[in-house]
């Protein structure tokens, strides 16, 4: 379990984060929405220890890196690797980076291992960030904006790799978007920020009972 | 292929009602052994806790029998799977009678016309 409590964040002079308090279960999919500028860069940042909090506490160990398996919504890769040596650096740097399900997630993404990074598409630079991320067996797993960008086609692909690599027995995944209808259907809960802190937190299925994803938002903006 | 759902209702309903017409119409049989949950989930395009829902939903239905360790079979009591379509096939025909009665049509009417129907098929 994931357990977020008060979490503020200034910068400069500017509050970026604003009392973000959150719990999320193991095994969980859930996806943090908002307007662009709304924080949601910044909180996961937070959340893999790359930026510190200036108040709050998240119940993990300082050093991060065990336990979340963070992919920024920029690039990060030396782009001379090819994929292969890519995965290599991986498993060289993550004790629980799982070759096997890299391969078969290389496999299901038709990748070409000896491919340098810098020659890929953006759809096929997408897919390798999600076969990084998502191939280390830690417990939570944060996709910053995995979607942005690509076409249809590979969305979807995407989506089913998600779908099939991760052990939601002990894995739970964060997945920020601002276009929540493209990933809904994977959610198990989804966050809405705005301004720096979180308005709701509610389950998708619960949404649906009550009203349409679409009707909830607006009334909540 | 992924399944493209209402919006207004929650997607695990709407995977039961999908399941429930397959067997129904055969589609699926009586003892046949459903996809895995993670199975099932890529294939439609959803969250597996949400195909874990629907297999428990169908289970407490008594539409499926999930047995530890094997799988998820549907059932082979075809009394009930009978009685699930009479149940599907009166819920329909009250919907659309209604529909069409608040149209203004009368039953000699509905009937006429699916007679009419009969023949243009």
């Amino acid at each position: 379990m994931l357990k977020v409590q008060h979490i503020s964040k200034r910068r400069k002079f500017r509050k970026v984060l604003q009392d973000c308090s959150f719990v999320i279960e193991t095994g969980k999919i859930i996806g943090i929405i908002g307007e662009n500028g709304s924080g949601k860069t910044t909180l996961l940042k937070v959340l893999a220890g790359i930026l510190r909090a200036n108040q709050g506490t998240i119940n993990l160990e300082n050093d991060r890196s065990q336990q979340i398996s963070y992919s920024p919504d920029q690039s990060y890769f030396y782009d001379y690797f090819s994929i292969e040596e890519l995965i290599e650096f991986y498993q060289s740097q993550y004790p629980d980076f799982n070759q096997e399900r890299a391969n078969a997630l290389i496999e299901f993404f038709t990748l070409n291992r000896k491919e340098k990074i810098k020659y890929l598409s953006k759809g096929q630079l997408g897919r390798v960030k999600i076969v990084v991320t998502i191939a280390r067996e830690a417990p939570f797993l944060v996709l910053d904006e995995p979607l942005a960008g690509l076409d249809p086609l590979v969305k979807e692909k995407i989506i089913k790799g998600i779908i099939q690599f991760i052990d939601l027995e002990s894995q739970s995944l964060i997945i920020t978007t601002h276009k929540l209808l493209e990933v809904e259907p994977i959610l198990d809960e989804v966050i809405v920020m705005k301004n720096g802190t979180i308005i709701e937190q509610k389950q998708v299925e619960q949404i649906r009972e009550e009203t349409t994803i679409q009707r909830w938002l607006e009334q909540l903006y | 292929m992924t399944q493209q759902f209402q919006r207004d209702k929650p997607i695990y309903l709407q995977v039961v009602d999908t399941i429930i017409q397959e067997i129904v119409s055969g589609i699926r049989q009586s003892g046949e052994k459903l996809p895995s949950v993670r199975e099932y989930a890529i294939e439609v395009g959803v969250n597996p806790n949400t195909i874990q829902r629907v297999y428990r939903e169908l289970d407490q239905r008594q539409i499926t029998i999930t047995k530890r360790g094997q799988g998820t079979f549907v059932t082979e009591d075809s009394r009930l799977i009978t009685q699930v379509r009479e149940e599907l096939k009166k819920q329909y025909v009250d919907q659309f009678v209604e529909d069409m009665e608040a149209l203004g049509f009368s039953k000699e009417e509905i009937i006429l016309s699916l007679k009419e129907g009969e023949h243009d098929a």
